[in-house]
């Protein structure tokens, strides 16, 4: 299924609503990676949303219905790639599952979703990259999000780059696997629930002394970055991109 | 036990709010979880050996009734008797009788999820019977009238201090602080009664078709006091607890004790096969099996026919962090966690317990360490889809779904939206560029801030900047 | 009307879409039964004996070693006298021959509710885990091994086998088929159930102590 990537592969990247709205840095951060890399990176205006919450709410009408435009927009491209563990969880793999019924765009959403990688794994585990160029004077913690861990397999793909970026020392937190509580539309329906295991995830973060916390998705990163300036702490929030494509000092 | 899953909401949020909960899920949770990951890390073959046992229970699953048959046989000849029960009321008569027949006054218990399935204490003690649990940590919270808040660990929810309180009340005496006199005195409480006992009622972790057997692992000797001192043992299990050998049990076994308290083994694997024989200087005179279906074979029939792999260990309610932050009760019915937000529904019906396929982040932390593999998230959002086709998730849910595919699938109106948005929460964030309040975002805002837009979107910047698309 | 036991079985049948099973199926599946599928087991090259020790201590169970059947007497009287127990014991009848000391009070009865002591024979043990197979008879009533506060049991060094088959495995080869009760124990009773502090004596012994007869 993997094959040699060519030089110059194209890439269309994966916008998730996240990141369009609340934090366009992480998709600069993406597409200066991904060209570094040697990929021609285009962003195809016809991409909304891969439809997790809809998914998640149960209106798999609905998901099919987004998974349709994903797959349109996205299967012209060598590689789909996303700075999210949770939305290429959801192209991976509960695309072919939705269109499991549906032979043909069966077949579409599997050839899809087997060229759909998460930002890091893709530079690590496909292109074969090992170091990149950068710097970022700080002190991290790295907590792993859930989708991508558990649904991908992303653990050591962020920290063997961020490992190479000069001045950042990377602190392993307690727990650095356990849920923050954000669960897409949960925190909202749960809030108080949601704020307690937040609430766990930041004194383990507070106990590395740590003054950045570095994750690879964007929910997880707004929900703890939310309660931290709720509760008053000065530890800030970076995507991992963010870092990644860092070159200046913090 | 009456169903109290709708009051999710309130329940979940009394429990954030009760110390002595709070105090008591928080020194459970690290210890379950470190001790798992101590025996898992010593097994190399853990893993290969998960893969085994969910192969095998799917082989039980699919010849279940051939497998019923052989067991029930292999009971009936070592002189037990099996009683088939449709639903939980048909159990409860079924034991009834069983105690009536024997002119029974005194009950004692085995820790049974059975028994707290199918509602058997107040039956019984509306029959006129003295039940007592004799598993400890029943026996807490029999003392408290409560219900078990944890599968494996039934009072887990309880503080020294809160067991303190409850054994002054029902033993008098001093108040008594050290763990080992509460223990010492449960033991002595109990010792007499197991003595005193007409009935012992116990679970089955495993019944199995070669032997006859049912087979419970304890670590407290309890299970086997109630059963080998009661003139009567029965044994409540579900009908999906049959496997083929005692080899095949094994299977389960060394996965069984290490998920659920991360022991090796728990003290005591107790195999029962009928009474006791002629000679024998001890045993039950009678050996009853009352195998439990209440919902079980229509689970077989659809979608959800994973959970049957169940061996209720309590690893998935030991690793989800919902559960840790709220703890069993809230669950409002007698299977808490991830687990429980699976069978809940599926037993006492989808719209009975609307929350808790719902109230998951779906992390599959529960997942990736359930023993048998079955993939929870999954079951739970098949749940959720349920709801959604049968109209039970929300109106304005439903609503609000239906709005949003609306845009969603109309690209050029949907990035107008968000251009608009992130204009205007960075005109609310203004220079502080966080949104304390925002209305109709209270979930969010109530113990978080919106971190706030920097006002033009991605596609917005990238199709200025790149001039591409 | 059906009875309970037509309907379930119907119902698990038409969950998987099918009558009952043909006669080659059940064939194939009895054969499974008679002849159990051999399953994974944990790999070790620990010694037998040792490893059942190790294992068996790390629960908190203790052993002596004597060299033969005739030192039994002696290594339960240390055990009785360290622990500052009565001079009394129900021993299993299977341990009658043995010459006990003639100051004790010994029956071979099922254990009564002030028992302290028991003496029973182990039908097997099991290096993997650490554990001692008991089985129910009238040589070894079931009571002995969870009323009284203090355990000993009789264990032939050459009875330790590696894994649990190997355990059903003899258990099979018996003539008198399956007991009324197998006890597999693997240390002296505990409970966590108050705040996750393991402590020892929650309902059976509080004491296990194996002496064992190479």
């Amino acid at each position: 299924m993997i094959e040699t990537p060519k030089a110059s592969p194209t890439v269309g990247l994966f916008v998730t609503c996240l990141m369009n709205l609340f934090r366009p840095s992480i998709g600069f951060a993406t597409a200066k990676l991904l060209e570094d890399a040697g990929c021609i990176v285009s962003v195809p205006a016809s991409q909304t949303c891969c439809g997790q919450p809809a998914y998640n709410a149960g209106d798999n009408d609905a998901a099919r219905a987004l998974a349709k435009q994903v797959i349109t927009a996205f299967e012209d491209y060598d590689y789909l790639v996303g700075p999210s563990g949770s939305c290429m969880a959801t192209i991976r793999h509960d695309f072919p599952v939705l269109f499991a019924a549906d032979r043909n765009w069966r077949d579409r959403a599997e050839a899809v979703a087997a060229k759909s990688w998460e930002l890091t794994s893709f530079l690590v585990d496909i292109l074969g990259i090992t170091s990149v160029q950068a710097r970022f004077d700080a002190v991290a913690t790295y907590h792993d999000s859930c989708s991508g861990l558990r649904g991908l397999g992303i653990k050591g793909q962020p920290r063997q780059l961020l490992a190479g970026v000069e001045g950042l020392t990377l602190r392993e937190m307690k727990d650095s696997e356990v849920c923050c509580g954000f669960g897409g539309t949960f925190c909202v329906k749960y809030p108080e629930i949601s704020v307690k295991i937040v609430d766990d995830k930041i004194r383990n973060i507070r106990a590395t002394g740590a003054d950045i916390l570095i994750g690879g998705d964007l929910g997880c990163l707004m929900n703890i970055a939310g309660r931290l300036t709720r509760i008053g702490s000065p530890i800030r929030v970076y995507h991992v991109a963010e870092v990644l494509a860092e070159t200046r000092l913090a | 036990m009456d169903i109290r899953s709708h009051e999710f909401q309130a329940r979940a949020v009394a429990a954030l709010h009760d110390a002595s909960l709070q105090q008591a899920l928080d020194k459970a949770r690290d210890g379950f979880v470190a001790k798992r990951a101590v025996q898992v890390a010593e097994l190399s073959e853990f893993e290969a050996l998960r893969e085994a046992a969910k192969t095998l229970k799917d082989h039980v699953l699919d010849h279940l009734d051939h497998y019923l048959e052989r067991y029930e046989a292999a009971v009936v000849a070592a002189g037990g008797h099996v009683h088939w029960a449709r639903d939980d009321a048909e159990a409860r008569r079924i034991i009834l009788d069983i105690c009536k027949r024997v002119d029974a006054r005194t009950v004692t218990k085995g820790k049974s999820m059975v028994s707290e399935e199918i509602g058997l204490n107040a039956a019984l003690i509306d029959a006129g019977l003295t039940v007592v649990e004799t598993d400890l940590g029943e026996y807490i919270i029999q003392l408290a009238g409560e219900a078990p808040s944890h599968i494996i660990a039934p009072a887990v929810h309880k503080t020294r201090e809160q067991v303190s309180d409850l054994f002054e009340k029902a033993h008098g005496g001093p108040r008594l602080t050290e763990i080992a006199d509460l223990v010492d005195a449960a033991r002595l409480a109990l010792r007499e009664r197991y003595f005193q006992a007409d009935v012992g009622i116990t679970g089955g972790n495993f019944l199995i078709a070669e032997t006859g057997s049912s087979l419970i692992v304890t670590n407290e000797g309890n299970g086997d006091l109630t059963q080998t001192l009661a003139r009567v043992h029965i044994v409540t299990a579900g009908i999906e607890r049959v496997v083929p050998t005692l080899d095949d049990a094994t299977l389960f076994l060394r996965l069984l004790a290490r998920s659920a308290t991360g022991q090796e083994t728990e003290t005591y694997t107790t195999l029962s096969t009928g009474p006791k024989r002629a000679a024998d200087l001890d045993g039950p005179e009678e050996y009853h099996v009352v195998l439990v279906d209440n919902g079980r074979s229509r689970m077989l029939a659809g979608p959800f026919r994973e959970m049957l792999r169940c061996i209720r260990c309590g690893a998935c309610m030991n690793h989800c962090p919902v559960y840790g932050a709220i703890g069993g009760h809230a669950y409002g019915w007698v299977y808490p966690g991830p687990m429980g937000s699976v069978l809940t529904p599926l037993i006492k019906g989808l719209d009975a317990a609307y929350d808790l396929p719902n109230a998951c982040t779906l992390n599959s932390r529960c997942a990736s360490v359930c023993p048998v593999k079955i993939p929870l998230p999954d079951l739970l959002r098949r749940l959720r889809h349920q709801q959604f086709k049968q109209a039970i998730t929300p109106r304005r849910q439903r609503h609000a779904l239906a709005a949003w595919r609306l845009l969603a699938t109309r690209p050029k109106l949907y990035h107008a939206l968000e251009r608009l948005t992130a204009r205007a929460l960075a005109a609310i964030g203004g220079r502080a560029g966080r949104i304390r309040r925002l209305p109709g975002a209270r979930g969010w805002t109530e113990g978080r801030d919106l971190p706030a837009p920097p006002g033009r979107t991605f596609l917005e910047r990238w199709q200025t900047e790149r001039g591409q698309s | 009307m059906n009875t309970a036991r037509e309907d379930i079985l119907d119902a698990v049948r038409r969950a998987r879409g099918r009558e009952p099973l043909d006669a080659r199926t059940c064939a194939t599946l009895d054969a499974r039964i008679s002849t159990p599928v051999r399953h994974l087991r944990p790999t070790f090259d620990e010694d037998l004996t040792a490893r059942f020790i190790r294992k068996l201590a790390s629960r908190s169970g203790t052993v002596a070693r004597v060299a033969g059947r005739a030192q039994i007497p002696a290594a339960v009287e240390t055990f009785r006298s360290t622990h500052g127990l009565a001079r009394c014991a129900a021993v299993g009848a299977g341990l009658k021959d043995l010459a006990w000391p003639a100051d004790w009070t010994i029956h071979h009865d099922r254990a009564g509710i002030e028992e302290t002591l028991s003496v029973t024979p182990a039908f097997a043990a099991i290096a993997e885990t650490g554990t001692l197979m008991l089985l129910a008879s009238p040589e070894s009533p079931t009571t002995h091994n969870f009323v009284p506060d203090n355990q000993v049991v009789v264990l032939e060094t050459a009875r330790i086998l590696r894994h649990f088959e190997d355990a059903w495995a003899a258990l099979r080869e018996r003539t008198d088929g399956m007991p009324r009760a197998v006890n597999l124990v693997s240390g002296p009773s505990r409970t966590a159930d108050i705040e996750q502090t393991i402590q020892l004596g929650a309902h059976g012994p509080r004491r296990l102590h194996v002496v064992l007869v190479d």
